[in-house]
């Protein structure tokens, strides 16, 4: 990888994405040695900065730091300093200073691993910046990851029909995902209310539909995606009930998408909601195959930012 | 004390004036404007050769900052950039700390402006409310005779209708202009600012959905515009639209000018001269209240500055300090400065590419603001104050931070070629720039 920093995916090709695909897959076999160590990346030094709460997320960074031999160290926002209102700007520049040479940030705000990228190499320091997630905006390595389990389980992405249904407007993995679906060349369909599917995604190379039974009709790939109930600070639905009768995902609903189809969720999941108990436990489901390459795919995002520098 | 401008196209809209002519400062007035005037000897010569020579250039909207936040900016860079800018009048905006709602915090804004500037005046806005809490009137007639020159909401919009109406029937009995900032904070989520707040922090349309940032629908004006219009037309008092930004807007301010409604209206060089692709990699800079809208917007702005509908220009310079702007996108302050690329962005924007003529475009500037609040300036008539700027209608020139008077750097076209420049400019016969 040429780039400094992986901020999203709107601005990283087809074939840039194919490569870190590929490596990705090559990491997977790593995972699934005995030993799950390389020393791809001793000696370097990967920081997760979370401003939100995750589990999987941080977990699977820290892992596949850790796999590739990189030291780790991590801040939680609520026992750090930015409790006390230190600036996201002095919280980088001190944890740099300590010699972190890689960032992996999580934060409410959007935009805000672009700023944090802003200050590398302008303070002294120099530093890389993977987002894991901003706000509404964006979350490359879940794109990623999804993207590859989708490469898994049906070879090309191409011409696959995918599904994308739910809380579109404050889904920041809807946003990595429509990138980088686009990109490699799927037929997406994004479905839900008009609500929370703001009509300038219309715009966009993709179909649009309100009704969720004819999103799913013939689907290759259907993606749920979760509730940002914490997000919700309007009146976006009348109540999850009526949200799961339009939207959710149960086994009736699932046969009207093609019978080798896969379902996937980025976790956590609402179960009930998104999806009913039986498909999420179902053999369509790809669910945990989705957590286990987010390990991999992550591996190969910081080794190609990594790898390869001087210490 | 004798100036004498030589040699400039002096263009003064106040008395239909457009003519290469000699201009002449005596004891801080405009003495004679003729077609070569002899140096009566004692007399600083300036040659304006190329150069526009037009009365100063009148803002009726800008956030002075003082007193209170003086690190954003104080009355020296205020006025040093008002200068550099072209302006000689200023009015300011009265979110000051604390608020600008008693006799004296505009005695204190009037000394300062006295004791603190470089002679370009300042004439102080006062808050419709105590604290800008929109709850209790502030007592318009002592801030009047104090030496505020009109009310206002701005930063604090009013959403409450029947408060809106008992502070355009309590300004009508007082006579002055209600200034009003128009947004219906339903919408935008407005007083939820701050980071992940979720209230709005740009214009709701396509950027901001692939940004990710919450929008402020360009809805949100027009319906407090057409609700203040529609008060506006039952009280009958004078109402003026501040920072207009949506074609809907404009619409509706066309439509109540149509039928007879004292509204006047007023849009900033940022509105019609960029869209909100400006907030791309989330750009504080271009981050301000009412935000960046459409290239359509932008265009039925500039159609109402042509018919009329848009009274003047006004920038809404808003000064905030590097670290306020450095950081994350909905937890930056809003606004940008404005008083020293006011000039060159009208040019480029309303003359070079756009149907304004330069005649027009100064009378945006001077005249018109100047006789909507009814200020004592925006001319060149022999008698009044020689307040008088001279520029470059073509001069290149970039705009870099290190040569910003204002004291906050906060500007979308930092580092930008800018075209049209000031070249002097004189308050009361002397000269600050």
């Amino acid at each position: 990888m040429k780039r400094k920093h992986l901020l999203g995916l709107a601005d990283v090709s087809a074939t840039e994405i194919t490569q870190i695909l590929d490596t990705a897959e090559a990491m997977r076999e790593v995972l699934s040695r005995p030993i799950k160590k390389t020393p791809a990346l001793r000696g370097k030094s990967v920081c997760t900065l979370f401003f939100e709460p995750s589990t999987r997320t941080r977990a699977s960074f820290e892992m596949a730091a850790k796999t590739l031999s990189a030291d780790t160290s991590s801040l939680t926002v609520a026992t750090s300093s930015v409790s006390k209102g230190e600036t996201l700007k002095d919280t980088l520049l001190t944890m740099a200073a300590m010699g972190a040479g890689c960032f992996v940030i999580r934060h409410p705000s959007s935009g805000a691993c672009e700023l944090a990228a802003s200050f590398s190499q302008k303070f002294g320091y120099d530093f890389h910046i993977v987002n894991a997630g901003d706000g509404c905006h964006e979350h490359p390595t879940q794109g990623l990851l999804d993207l590859l389990t989708i490469r898994q389980h049906k070879g090309e992405i191409a011409g696959l029909k995918v599904t994308m249904i739910g809380d579109l407007l404050h889904s920041r993995v809807a946003r990595s995902n429509v990138h980088g679906l686009l990109k490699m060349g799927a037929d997406l369909t994004l479905c839900g209310p008009q609500t929370l599917l703001p009509p300038e995604f219309g715009l966009l190379d993709l179909k649009m539909t309100h009704d969720c039974d004819e999103a799913i009709e013939g689907a290759d790939v259907v993606m749920t995606l979760r509730l940002q109930n914490e997000r919700m600070n309007g009146v976006f639905l009348p109540s999850v009930r009526e949200f799961a009768a339009l939207y959710g995902i149960n086994a009736r609903r699932l046969k009207r998408a093609k019978s080798d189809a896969i379902l996937m969720h980025p976790g956590p999941i609402n179960r009930g909601v998104e999806i009913s108990d039986d498909v999420a436990d179902g053999g369509q489901s790809v669910i945990l195959n989705q957590v286990t390459n987010g390990v991999a795919v992550r591996m190969a995002v910081l080794y190609g930012l990594l790898g390869g520098e001087e210490n | 004390m004798k100036i004498l401008i030589k040699n400039g196209r002096v263009i003064d809209p106040s008395q239909n004036l457009d003519a290469v002519a000699d201009l002449l400062i005596e004891d801080g007035k405009i003495a004679q404007i003729e077609s070569a005037i002899r140096n009566p000897q004692s007399a600083t010569e300036f040659d304006a050769a190329g150069l526009i020579v037009a009365p100063g250039f009148v803002d009726i909207h800008v956030h002075g900052r003082t007193p209170g936040q003086e690190y954003k900016e104080d009355t020296a860079t205020l006025t040093a950039a008002a200068a550099a800018g072209g302006f000689t009048t200023l009015c300011v905006m009265p979110n000051t700390v604390p608020t600008l709602d008693n006799r004296s915090v505009v005695e204190d804004v009037l000394s300062r402006a006295k004791s603190e500037g470089n002679g370009v005046r300042i004439y102080p806005i006062a808050s419709v409310s105590l604290a800008a809490k929109n709850e209790q009137l502030s007592e318009f007639a002592d801030l009047k005779n104090a030496g505020a020159i009109a009310v206002s909401d701005d930063a604090f919009p009013l959403q409450d209708a029947d408060f809106m109406r008992r502070v355009f029937q309590y300004a009508r009995t007082v006579g002055l202009v209600t200034m009003l900032h128009c947004e219906d904070t339903a919408l935008t989520g407005g007083g939820h600012a701050g980071v992940g707040r979720g209230g709005g922090v740009m214009n709701e349309g396509v950027v901001s959905t692939e940004l990710g940032l919450r929008g402020m629908p360009r809805v949100s004006e027009e319906i407090a515009v057409y609700k203040a219009c529609a008060l506006a037309r039952e009280v009958g008092n004078r109402v003026h639209i501040l920072h207009v930004s949506t074609r809907g807007a404009v619409a509706v301010i066309r439509s109540f000018k149509a039928q007879g409604v004292p509204v006047t209206a007023e849009a900033g060089p940022h509105h019609f001269g960029l869209t909100d692709e400006a907030v791309r990699g989330y750009n504080t800079n271009a981050k301000m209240n009412p935000p960046l809208r459409t290239r359509e917007d932008c265009d039925a702005i500039i159609q109402g500055l042509v018919d009329g509908t848009i009274d003047c220009i006004a920038t809404d310079h808003a000064p905030h300090a590097a670290h306020e702007k450095e950081r994350e996108f909905d937890g930056a302050p809003f606004g940008i400065i404005g008083l020293e690329t006011s000039l060159p962005v009208s040019l480029q924007t309303l003359v070079e590419k756009g149907p304004l003529d330069v005649t027009q475009l100064v009378e945006k500037m001077t005249t018109a603001p100047a006789q909507l609040l009814a200020l004592d300036a925006g001319t060149l008539k022999v008698g009044k104050r020689a307040d008088v700027t001279a520029f470059s209608p073509d001069e290149n020139w970039i705009l870099e931070e290190e040569t910003i008077r204002s004291k906050s750097k906060n500007s979308p076209w930092l580092r930008q070629t800018m075209k049209g420049r000031v070249k002097a400019t004189f308050a009361g016969g002397k000269q600050i720039y």
